[in-house]
């Protein structure tokens, strides 16, 4: 085992000169000979983790691109992959970057009209689907897709009865692989070295929280470059372990589980479904770990209403060690002074509590957790730092191969996204947007010079389109410049600064604030119906849907409850006093990625909520005490239906910013 | 789908079965054939005698009268542990699992008949008996994965929704290896996507495994989607049998369901 974590270039030690390891395909059969019988990829199947080893890998990627080489794939052809995270589709990234041809990752639970626009835009010849799932929706938009030559499957399972020629198994495909290699046997190693960093590495289509997708174009230099500093970083060797779960098409995970998998040759597993990830992110206990915020929102949830099911005494037990973390969790953590009993207190709760937790959770030899792709709730943040957990926020986006800052170790604030790292620069414009300039920096948006321009300047600076500021050289991001704005009264209104604030109940899964231009602030609300379920449930409250329970008047007592803590907490800071929540109501519908009301990594478009539920918002700002709506849903498999309901308003009441002072002053 | 699959010879025949409780009579001298690789539905109204039918095939109940051929061989007592051991495995009504146990214990409680070590051997766990578990065990982990339930392998089934209890109870007839697999209404209280679930399972069951189908259903959506034949029971007759066209049309099946000439909405 080598401890270190990147061959450098230049590094005369290897065999080969270091710096040709400029390419994914190229770093695939370095590994192969520095570390071949290392695992490199896992994957539980039949309620066992196989394991594939460097070298297995190799072997595996080859035969694929021989197959592909074999079926007409061609250097710059593109390749479209559907699926969940599985090592074939991952082989098959590699695969046709060994053939200098250009992977596209699209979202498995894209429609089929999502992914038929891509096929199109990126004029792809070869699709790699995971299943029949996924087949079946390639079948249906093939008459659409003329380009479109070649389908392989991965799971044959279903697929026995279809006899379209376009369709090929991936172990036939593969097989086809082996023939060719055998026939011409330098093949494979000759396609490799005819890869440059500067070639295109991948193309990712971004969800947008606006209008329709966009392809990134980056290239090798951009991802391993910037991907090789962020495990310099953080010092990431190749004994790492790593849970492939999120969606492939997303930069996120090409960057930590492809990316920076190769670049360090540690191994990524993959879960047996969507549905076990849990229990084998538990099995597994990775020791570098990314979720997006939402996803410590649901572990949060998930350990709260279980909770609430425990014994008298457990609960007693875990909500006092609880308190404790709280208390002095940080302090410990960030190595400030904290007194003994507290010290030995803390460490006890670390032994009743906060380790099984850990190990409950899959935590228990976790070195490095990153959260990105939306701000952070204070509170949620600093409830997993508490437990001594090494929670980091980082910056980041697809145009920037992700890390644009990170937070160093000791300067955690769960407010900031950390300061740049090594090759980016940043800086804010006069009107408060953030830039950067960085190697990691995307080349264009695929066919799309004008969008392009909009964003990237010739001299290489790079628009985000987040409005922030640097605090003791820390980057913080208020929110999306567009979505800031002002109250009627010329106060700011930052909407996601209030929905994250309310979106750290449990019970709330979502929520979109409005106020721009008005008067005051009103709120739709989307209840978590497993935490909201349950409670219900425990209370002894009947209901047949997702519709009737939101429309109760005790889960409407319970939001309204919630809605009024933050309303204190926002009286609590004088800039934001004005952005109370003055009334709201509960939308009868779960906000959906196939209503095009999120995007596909769940953030709230919030243009096309306040067009769709336009009839509300101006209920909400009337006096009136109910709503109408009537709104078009699709269920999965694309089918339509409308939905009619009415809808309860209430108001909430609010604080004023000297009452709340006179609370506090009474209370300590 | 597109290739028309292999209906075979009548692997099962039931001749003129009479099944009475005391004055009641179940079942009226129903005769009727089940052929190799085929779906087969039996429908009618409550009290038919539809669920009576299916304990006659697996040996639960011994009828009065009329015989069971069985692959060949006709029969008149047999216990339903012999009907199991011949490949007739079957799920029920009301779910009926080991509550207490895992997913996985319930499944593997459908491989028994096929273990050959005795209690002593499996207890000390040891050489032949602890391969002889791994086989079975990988074999009930294909059935999970097949069934897609990868996520509750640990969870006992008695936490678990109903529609996940009845497709537990379908991997453990599974787990049989069976020839015939009889199947009572399963899915009743289920959602409609439970349902598609469900109806996905059975088609593919048939067509993966060549597995012969017998199910009663109330559900003449689903029954008329996935079954190749349909057999109509009423008052213990035997009011129609053939393709689901065929059935849907006729007089005598609308008249038993909706007591008037108007055709049943589907």
């Amino acid at each position: 085992m080598t401890r270190s974590a990147f061959s450098p270039v230049g590094d005369g030690s290897t065999p080969e000169p270091a710096a040709a390891l400029d390419t994914f395909p190229k770093l695939l059969l370095h590994h192969r000979r520095v570390r071949p019988h290392r695992p490199a990829n896992r994957e539980k199947d039949y309620g066992i983790w196989q394991s594939w080893s460097w070298a297995e890998v190799a072997a595996e990627v080859e035969a694929f691109a021989g197959g592909l080489a074999v079926m007409g794939f061609r250097r710059g052809d593109k390749l479209a992959i559907i699926g969940d995270n599985r090592p074939r589709l991952y082989w098959a990234i590699a695969a046709a970057q060994s053939l200098g041809g250009v992977p596209v990752p699209i979202y498995q639970d894209s429609i089929a009209e999502e992914i038929a626009f891509v096929l199109d835009h990126a004029e792809i010849r070869f699709a790699v689907a995971e299943d029949q799932e996924q087949v079946d929706k390639l079948v249906a938009i093939k008459g659409r897709c003329p380009l479109l030559e070649t389908v392989i499957y991965s799971e044959p399972r279903g697929m026995r009865h279809y006899e379209q020629s376009f369709l090929h198994d991936y172990s036939t495909v593969q097989q086809r692989g082996r023939e060719f290699a055998g026939n011409s046997p330098g093949f494979f190693r000759d396609e490799v070295s005819k890869g440059r960093g500067s070639d295109v590495a991948i193309i990712l289509y971004t969800s947008g929280t606006t209008g329709r997708p966009k392809g990134v174009v980056l290239t090798f230099d951009n991802i391993i470059i910037t991907a090789k500093n962020a495990i310099d970083f953080e010092q990431l060797t190749d004994s790492e372990e790593v849970l492939a779960y999120l969606p492939m098409a997303w930069i996120g995970e090409h960057i930590f589980s492809y990316a920076q998998a190769y670049c360090a040759g540690f191994c990524v597993s993959c879960p047996e479904s969507q549905a076990t990830v849990t229990a084998d992110l538990r099995e597994l206990g990775p020791t570098y770990f990314f979720a997006p915020p939402r996803i410590f929102e649901n572990i949060l949830t998930q350990i709260m209403t279980r909770m609430e099911d425990a014994g008298w005494s457990k609960r007693k037990l875990f909500h006092y060690f609880l308190a404790v973390a709280k208390r002095v969790g940080l302090p410990i953590l960030d190595q400030h002074r904290v007194s003994l009993a507290h010290r030995v207190l803390y460490w006890l709760g670390g032994v009743l509590v906060y380790g099984p937790l850990k190990d409950t959770l899959g935590f228990s030899r976790i070195r490095v957790v990153y959260t990105a792709g939306e701000a952070i709730g204070p509170d949620l943040f600093n409830f997993y730092r508490s437990l001594g957990i090494n929670l980091k926020q980082l910056y980041g986006m697809t145009e920037s191969s992700v890390f644009l800052c990170i937070q160093k170790e000791g300067a955690v604030k769960p407010d900031t996204v950390g300061s740049p790292i090594t090759g980016v620069e940043i800086r804010i414009s006069e009107n408060g947007e953030v830039l950067f300039r960085s190697p990691g920096a995307f080349q264009c948006y695929y066919r799309n010079p004008e969008a392009t321009a909009e964003v990237k300047q010739p001299d290489g600076w790079v628009h985000t389109g987040d409005s922030g500021f640097f605090d003791n050289g820390q980057l913080k991001i208020l929110d999306r410049a567009r979505d800031v704005g002002k109250l009627a009264d010329g106060s700011p209104f930052a909407p996601k600064f209030i929905e994250n604030k309310l979106k750290f109940f449990p019970y709330i899964k979502e929520a979109v604030a409005f106020g721009d231009g008005r008067p005051f602030v009103v709120a739709l609300i989307n209840i978590d119906l497993d935490a909201v379920g349950d409670w219900a449930e425990r209370r002894g409250l009947t209901y047949a849907s997702y519709q009737e329970l939101a429309a109760d008047e005790a889960v409407y007592a319970l939001a309204l409850g919630c809605i009024e803590q933050v309303n204190r907490d926002l009286a609590g800071e004088p800039a934001l006093a004005p952005s109370q929540i003055r009334r709201f109501l509960i939308l009868h519908k779960e906000l959906d990625a196939d209503d095009g009301e999120l995007t596909r990594t769940r953030k709230v478009r919030r243009r096309i909520i306040a067009s769709r539920y336009e009839p509300l918002i101006q209920a909400l700002y009337s006096s009136a005490a109910k709503g109408r709506i009537e709104t078009e849903i699709a269920f999965e498999d694309g089918r339509k239906t409308k939905l009619r309901a009415d809808l309860a308003i209430r108001d909430a009441a609010t604080a004023s910013p000297s009452a709340e002072r006179l609370i506090f002053e009474h209370a300590s | 789908m597109t290739a028309a699959k292999q209906i075979g010879e009548p692997i099962l025949t039931a001749n003129s079965i009479t099944l009475s409780f005391g004055g009641i009579v179940a079942l009226n001298g129903i005769s009727l054939t089940i052929r190799r690789r085929e779906i087969l539905a039996i429908i009618g109204p409550n009290g038919a005698g539809k669920t009576s039918m299916l304990n006659v095939i697996n040996g639960f109940y011994h009828p009065q009268q009329g015989t069971i051929t069985w692959r060949g061989e006709a029969r008149r007592h047999m216990r339903p542990y012999q009907a199991a051991a011949q490949g007739i495995a079957r799920t029920f009504q009301n779910v009926a699992l080991f509550k207490g146990m895992t997913t996985l214990d319930n499944i593997m409680t459908g491989r028994l008949l096929r273990m050959r070590r005795n209690f002593l051997w499996q207890a000390i766990h040891f050489g032949p008996a602890e391969r002889e578990e791994l086989e079975h065990r990988a074999h009930v982990e294909r059935i999970i994965d097949f069934l897609e339930i990868e996520a509750i392998r640990k969870v006992p089934v008695g936490r678990l929704p109903y529609g996940l209890q009845k497709r537990v109870e379908l991997g453990r007839a599974l787990a049989m290896e069976p020839e015939l697999l009889l199947l009572d209404e399963p899915m009743a209280g289920m959602n409609v996507e439970e349902k598609e679930d469900m109806c996905r399972f059975i088609l593919d069951v048939n067509d993966e495994f060549g597995t012969t189908i017998t199910l009663i259903e109330h559900d003449m959506g689903v029954v008329m989607d996935i079954s190749d034949r349909v057999v109509v029971l009423d008052y213990g007759r035997k009011l129609a049998d053939g393709p689901p066209e065929m059935v849907r049309t006729s007089p005598d099946v609308i008249a038993a369901y909706l007591g008037e000439a108007v055709a049943p909405s589907c």
